[in-house]
């Protein structure tokens, strides 16, 4: 005979996926994930720098109001950050990982600034603001989509296909740069005087007139277009859809030339409105609202064009409110708003499992399961 | 054309990228794209600073200071912060299965921004040269450059350490048990789990290892490479995206990679080398090649390769036992 005692014990807990969560249940674990970043924000920044923590939170508010251009320039960033958002939804949709909207902002940016100084003052305005918009868009358009063919026809991994077409484009305006304006040697091109776009009385007006613009087209082409289903079929179920009778191949094609376009536009008011220049990603990063940061944005705001405008919103109030947090706390770290928004983005992407997910935990019970094993 | 110049110098700067790749193939292995990979170098890079400087603090006299003591504290503290960066990552992906582009990129906003922080804040700088001089003393040799002067190239113990890991990597895929069981993972993780593997473990302890190991490109750049100086956290997330761009570059063969860097590191030293006047412009051109080198190779592969040179194929996609 031959006694073995197995002791089986239950996991401490097990995940399973909600069903239906209820709005207020995903509104409040949100907020609370917000407050939790901002309490731990200020905790660093009190630990690091000896401030009192309602200084950072008066502080951050402050950063967006006072004075009162900063609320402009807060308005005027979120426009920006929204409309890079909803280039990328519709790939998202699809599941297409389009990681190269700098690539494609930086690339619609560029062909305008060449157009602002090659047709600035020949041609009418009106007529140079009507090139640089289509040229733009034409130029994001075909960034964005020489990875989408590769995949629609190869399957070429496009999340590293598009992470690459970034550097490239960063690399041609920085070439772009030095052809340009190389005889001075600055590594700048300095102001284009010509061919700048419209202020229309400030110049929050024209980006906001885009950004209401693409939310609506946008909202609509999602939610109600047969091209949106198409889309959202694609990033469900390839196979469903092509036993659908949907042609895969050319949604891919189509929903990048789109998402490309609008990168392009973003590009062309950077250019055209904003800048009236073009410098290399390092310079843009710096100023919040990159590609990169839209991508996390959308994937916070779950694709809905709408939770778009307050997600990015969110992030440029901090963004804008930490830069005035390290000015007046005379903080000397350039980076310190980088970590804190670093540590928000982790908390509220940590927050989505809790609204997604249940944890549930077993009851302790330590089943002691004899087994007997017969010996001849 | 300098070619001892190109080719030595682009040996010592390609280790960065060797050791970021190495990381990262672990990491992807694991079917995990981390993207994260440029902020846990600058991780990887406070953490040595931390740990040498904090060394040669303790000593009364820092000449007596000992090769072995500082490696050690260098590679420890790198290790340990990058691998920290890691599992901020592998909890976020793995348990909490969030996406793994979005984790990636706030990990490399969070990191960048740390690391500059903590450098600043806590890392007393002026004993980084002096342990960079003894770190760096192990292979010296002298070349004449085609500019006529002999130049002195000096490659210490984490140049060695570099490719040594990268030929563990290697063998570690083909020909351990625990390789074979990670590669599993990577392309497709029911599959694994079925036949008993820990996938969870397993990822966990990838992405750790793997971020730990690309944190040691950030020790090397500045105790050896960069004698002791640090100058901006850009720097380090450049080197990460080209290891990035590297896995990619190398089909995920850490062996390969050992060559990859190297032509990497070429590419990435040959404006300094040119003898003749180029327009400054044509030097930006040349910057960009690793990345059109790559986007070729990603393309041929994916259209005549075979399943060998393929992405693992759930790289991307997260793994939760109850979704069918």
């Amino acid at each position: 005979m031959n006694n073995n005692v197995k002791s089986v014990r239950e996991p401490l807990f097990h995940i399973s996926k909600r069903g239906d969560v209820s709005l207020k249940r995903q509104i409040l674990t949100r907020v609370i994930a917000v407050a939790a970043g901002l309490i731990l924000g200020s905790i660093v920044c009190t630990i690091a720098y000896g401030s009192s923590p309602f200084d950072f939170l008066y502080y951050l508010v402050e950063g967006n109001f006072k004075p009162f251009d900063n609320f402009w320039e807060m308005i005027k960033k979120t426009a920006l950050l929204l409309m890079i958002g909803l280039a990328l939804i519709p790939a998202f949709k699809m599941k297409y990982w389009n990681l190269g909207g700098n690539g494609q902002i930086l690339m619609g940016g560029l062909i305008t600034i060449i157009c602002m100084i090659n047709l600035g003052d020949t041609v009418p305005d009106g007529v140079v603001w009507m090139i640089m918009l289509l040229a733009a868009m034409l130029v994001g358009a075909i960034w964005a989509v020489i990875p989408a063919l590769f995949k629609a026809f190869f399957k070429t991994n496009e999340t590293l296909f598009t992470l690459m077409m970034n550097y490239i484009a960063v690399g041609l305006v920085a070439y772009a740069i030095k052809k340009i304006g190389g005889k001075e040697s600055t590594g700048t091109i300095g102001v284009v005087q010509s061919g700048q776009l419209p202020e229309l009385g400030h110049s929050v007006v024209l980006i906001l007139i885009f950004a209401i613009i693409i939310t609506l087209f946008i909202t609509f082409y999602i939610k109600s277009s047969k091209h949106g289903y198409e889309v959202s079929l694609v990033g469900d179920s390839e196979n469903t859809a092509r036993y659908g009778g949907i042609n895969v191949k050319k949604t891919i094609i189509r929903t990048l030339i789109l998402s490309g376009a609008i990168c392009g536009i973003v590009g062309f008011l950077l250019a055209g409105s904003i800048n009236h220049t073009i410098v290399t990603e390092e310079t843009m990063a710096n100023s919040g609202f990159t590609a990169f940061t839209a991508i996390i944005v959308v994937w916070i705001a779950h694709n809905n064009p709408l939770a778009t405008i307050g997600v990015s919103f969110g992030v440029i109030f901090i963004n804008n409110g930490m830069m005035r947090v390290q000015s007046s706390l005379s903080i000397t770290e350039k980076t310190v708003p980088d970590m804190i928004i670093g540590i928000m983005y982790l908390i509220i992407i940590a927050c989505e499992f809790f609204i997604t997910f249940r944890i549930k935990f077993n009851k302790k019970k330590n089943e002691t399961i004899k087994t007997v094993e017969e010996v001849k | 054309m300098n070619v001892p110049g190109l080719v030595f110098g682009g040996i010592a700067i390609g280790i960065v990228f060797l050791y970021g790749s190495v990381g990262e193939i672990i990491t992807e292995k694991s079917g995990h794209l981390n993207l994260g990979i440029p902020g846990i170098m600058c991780m990887g890079t406070a953490g040595g600073m931390f740990g040498v400087s904090n060394y040669m603090g303790m000593l009364s006299n820092t000449k007596s200071a000992s090769l072995l003591l500082i490696l050690l504290f260098g590679i420890v503290f790198a290790f340990l912060f990058a691998a920290v960066g890691g599992a901020i990552y592998a909890l976020l992906t793995v348990s909490f299965k969030a996406n793994q582009n979005v984790v990636g990129l706030a990990v490399t906003t969070f990191g960048a921004g740390f690391a500059q922080f903590f450098i600043k804040k806590f890392v007393t700088t002026k004993f980084l040269s002096r342990a960079s001089k003894i770190v760096r003393n192990f292979i010296n040799f002298e070349i004449k450059s085609s500019f006529g002067v002999p130049i002195k190239y000096q490659y210490g113990v984490l140049s060695c350490l570099a490719i040594i890991l990268a030929l563990a990597c290697a063998l570690f895929f083909k020909k351990t048990k625990k390789g074979l069981h990670l590669r599993a993972i990577g392309e497709n993780p029911a599959t694994a789990d079925a036949v008993g593997i820990n996938v969870n473990l397993y990822k966990y302890i990838a992405i750790i290892v793997g971020s730990g190991i690309a944190g040691l490109g950030g020790l090397y750049y500045v105790v050896e490479y960069n004698n002791g100086t640090f100058d901006n956290v850009l720097t380090i997330q450049a080197f990460g995206w080209l290891a990035v761009a590297l896995v990619i570059f190398t089909m995920w063969r850490s062996d390969f990679a050992i060559f990859g860097s190297f032509v990497f590191g070429m590419l990435y030293v040959f404006n300094g080398n040119l003898t003749g006047t180029s327009s400054l412009a044509t030097q930006e051109l040349i910057k960009l090649l690793p990345y059109v080198m790559t986007i070729i190779v990603l393309i041929i592969t994916s259209i005549f390769g075979s399943k060998n040179v393929q992405p693992p194929a759930s790289l991307g996609l997260n793994y939760f036992r109850e979704d069918r």
